[in-house]
């Protein structure tokens, strides 16, 4: 007997919560209907205008049309609001076609349940049942919808923008039109003399700044950890609540206060200077000295992070492991080298990681402190200091070259990415299922 | 010999440690005297000021070119929301995901991964056209929401947290009858209260900070947080704001530095689990 099942489930996929009612489920198949409906009269006036946009991203561009003494403006496509509604329409089709399939599905099942001779089940006990059942879904489901609209709809959005050449000054609508362009802004970016000279040297300094912000702040913080919690050192509370204070501190405040204190001109840092009889030194205005002093920033707010990660984990060593090595006769220095630094390292290892992958992206301290200054005549409206991501930020919000900033992103996530997954390859961690359990 | 060596170490670290102590403070101390200082520039010639004054304070909140009262009073309101919606929503789902094992749930971590390695810039101009279309520029409502809807993706150190307490105590908690909802509510929640109060902590702070999506979306003076405002104010005229600026700089991080140094303890065990299990 599969006669019920196959009618409940022919009549959802004609028209879903038919198959509901079919089964005598009767709120739950005026709710699907609901659904339905509203899918609909959302879906079919906007599904092949969001397909056409998407594919043509617009066909004709505004223009003036003369009436009688004046000229009227004929509004034409929107090439990216275009781009945009079709991404929209296509993802509210992905989470209809899913109720969809979730509700030929039920159909399925409780036609079964029919065949079988069992009840179906009451509209209280469907809930109940969903509920306890499936209560992951019902959590998960804000917080998906959340993202998928403003984190991945957003990035898909980016994405597409890589392969148009939606740029000012010719592609900015609704004065012109856009167009898909391929692969284009990337060969410009990696090529084209201009933009390829800007990409290298940004990418060069992007990774030397890295390296040299996340070893610094690393081990800054394993130093003054281990200087606190060291034998005979008093107030240890004390101290550790001083040094917690830069991370404290709100760090547009903290940035904005530092980038006044090392004003060439004005800045208290130049005047001490200056009472020493030395001549100041160009903190900020000066392509090297300006990372020095970028660096030294970072310093300041990175290291209380560290410290207290450090410190942590220093508490957590096992004490026999001491005892043990004191037994055996081993000196402070020897308990230090053979039990305190490999643990330390070993438990703070995977913040490495996320440090450095934070640290290329790391926009604050680059954008307050120098604005990406000193200017460098040679680069593609960047300068000296500027990071891959603070160059992301000027294209896109100053020099609108929205295609070039896309391109820029995508290529930041794939160094971030190989970066990441080359690393968790190699931590234990990904083996024990730490991260992805 | 062994007890003068030990009290030149210590004497050692004693100093490096006040000297990292003085570089930690300076800044902040900096600051504090030169809001107190008569006058508009950046540049004195003491540290000491010879004369004290209230004047910046009284000119932040009575001065009529900067409303600094109304950005304090939006920014709270805009923090304290996007901290209730974050944590709610960054609890819920982390529960969910550290809990249960369910058809796509690995699918959806590894996408929470991924989009972690996005620079977060690159949704600005998708966020600010659908803004721009729901009508929605310039409007506290629209922070709220952007804030708290990427606030899930950020939820892995509370994940980690919650895979740490023990999963007998939920489980015998079910058969006695009690709800997922209960269980989450009855013992989830009050044994990770450390890293509750780190993510609260953290959600709220970060409002008072940023100032790039705040300076995209709002657009009226009077609408302004304290980021933007303070941004702004410092920007256009560096020498002549200053002692405004230090005054308005100390307002916003007292309660915010008081609020960190008090909750220290759960702070430390916030970051350290979190860090830790990735």
């Amino acid at each position: 007997m599969k006669r019920h099942r196959n009618i409940a489930a022919l009549l959802s996929v004609a028209l879903q919560g038919l198959g509901q009612l079919y089964n005598r489920q009767w709120l739950k198949g005026i709710i699907f209907l609901c659904v339905h409906a509203f899918g609909l009269y959302y879906l079919v006036p906007r599904l092949g205008n969001a397909i056409w946009g998407l594919v043509t991203l617009g066909e004709t561009t505004q223009k003036f049309v003369r009436v009688g003494k004046g000229t009227q403006l004929i509004k034409g496509d929107h090439s990216i609001f275009l781009m945009l509604e079709g991404i929209i329409t296509i993802l509210v089709l992905l989470v209809f076609l899913l109720i969809y399939a979730l509700n030929v599905y039920d159909a399925y099942q409780n036609g079964k349940k029919r065949d079988e001779g069992k009840g179906v089940p009451k509209f209280a006990d469907s809930w109940n049942h969903a509920t306890v059942k499936h209560f992951p879904y019902f959590m998960l489901f804000i917080p998906v919808i959340g993202v998928l609209f403003f984190t991945i709809m957003p990035i898909l959005f980016s994405i597409m923008l890589a392969f148009t050449n939606y740029s000012a000054p010719n592609n900015i609508p609704p004065a012109n039109l856009v167009d898909w362009v391929g692969f284009q802004s990337f060969i410009d970016l990696l090529q084209m003399k201009s933009w390829s000279k800007t990409f290298y040297g940004l990418l060069f300094w992007t990774i030397i700044w890295a390296v040299l912000a996340t070893v610094t702040c690393y081990f800054g913080g394993i130093l003054v950890a281990l200087l606190v919690e060291s034998k005979g050192i008093r107030f240890k509370k004390l101290w550790r609540t001083i040094f917690i204070i830069p991370y404290a501190i709100p760090q547009l405040i903290s940035l904005l206060v530092m980038r006044n204190l090392f004003n060439a001109k004005f800045g208290p840092i130049n005047q001490y200077f200056a009472y020493f009889g030395l001549d100041g030194l160009p903190w900020l205005t000066d392509p090297f000295w300006a990372k020095v002093t970028l660096i030294v920033v970072n310093m300041w707010i990175g290291i209380p992070v560290s410290m207290l990660l450090a410190m942590g984990v220093l508490t957590a060593i096992p004490r026999d492991l001491y005892e043990a090595a004191e037994v055996d006769g081993a000196t402070s220095f020897q308990k230090f080298k053979i039990i305190t630094m490999p643990y330390l390292l070993f438990a703070t290892a995977p913040i490495l990681i996320t440090q450095f992958a934070g640290n290329i992206n790391n926009f604050n301290v680059i954008y307050l402190m120098t604005g990406g200054g000193p200017p460098k005549g040679e680069y593609q409206f960047a300068g000296s200091t500027d990071l891959l991501v603070t160059w992301l930020f000027n294209l896109t919000l100053v020099n609108n070259k929205y295609n070039m900033s896309a391109a820029i992103g995508i290529l930041i996530f794939i160094i971030i990415a190989s970066i990441s997954i080359f690393s968790f390859r190699r931590t234990k961690s990904f083996k024990e299922e730490d991260m992805l359990s | 010999m062994r007890k003068r060596n030990s009290v030149i170490r210590l004497s050692f670290s004693y100093l490096t440690l006040i000297i990292l102590a003085v570089c930690a403070l300076y800044p902040s101390i900096w600051v504090v005297v030169s809001s107190f200082r008569p006058g508009g520039s950046l540049y004195s010639k003491n540290f000491w000021p010879e004369t004290w004054t209230l004047d910046h304070y009284e000119k932040l909140f009575t001065g009529t070119q900067y409303t600094f009262g109304v950005w304090y009073a939006n920014t709270f309101k805009i923090a304290i929301f996007t901290m209730i919606f974050s944590v709610l929503l960054m609890t819920l789902s982390m529960y969910a995901l550290s809990r249960f094992r369910f058809r796509g749930r690995q699918t959806m971590l590894t996408i929470m991964l991924i989009l972690g390695m996005f620079p977060s810039f690159m949704s600005m101009i998708a966020i600010y056209i659908i803004l721009l279309q729901l009508n929605l520029l310039d409007t506290h409502f629209a922070m709220i929401l952007v804030y708290s809807a990427g606030a899930a993706l950020g939820g892995f150190i509370v994940k980690g947290y919650f895979d740490t307490i023990p999963r007998s105590l939920d489980e015998s908690a079910r058969i006695d009858g009690a709800t997922h909802l209960q269980v989450f509510l009855k013992i989830m929640l009050p044994l990770s209260k450390p890293i509750l109060t780190f993510v609260a902590l953290t959600s709220f702070t970060g409002v008072w900070g940023d100032f790039i999506f705040a300076r995209l979306v709002l657009r009226s003076k009077d609408n302004y947080t304290v980021a933007v405002g303070m941004y702004e104010l410092i920007a256009s005229q560096t020498n002549s704001n200053f002692t405004l600026f230090a005054a308005g700089c100390v307002i916003i991080a007292i309660p915010i530095t008081i609020l960190f140094l008090f909750l220290q303890r759960f702070l430390v065990q916030g970051l350290t689990a979190g860090a830790m299990k990735g």
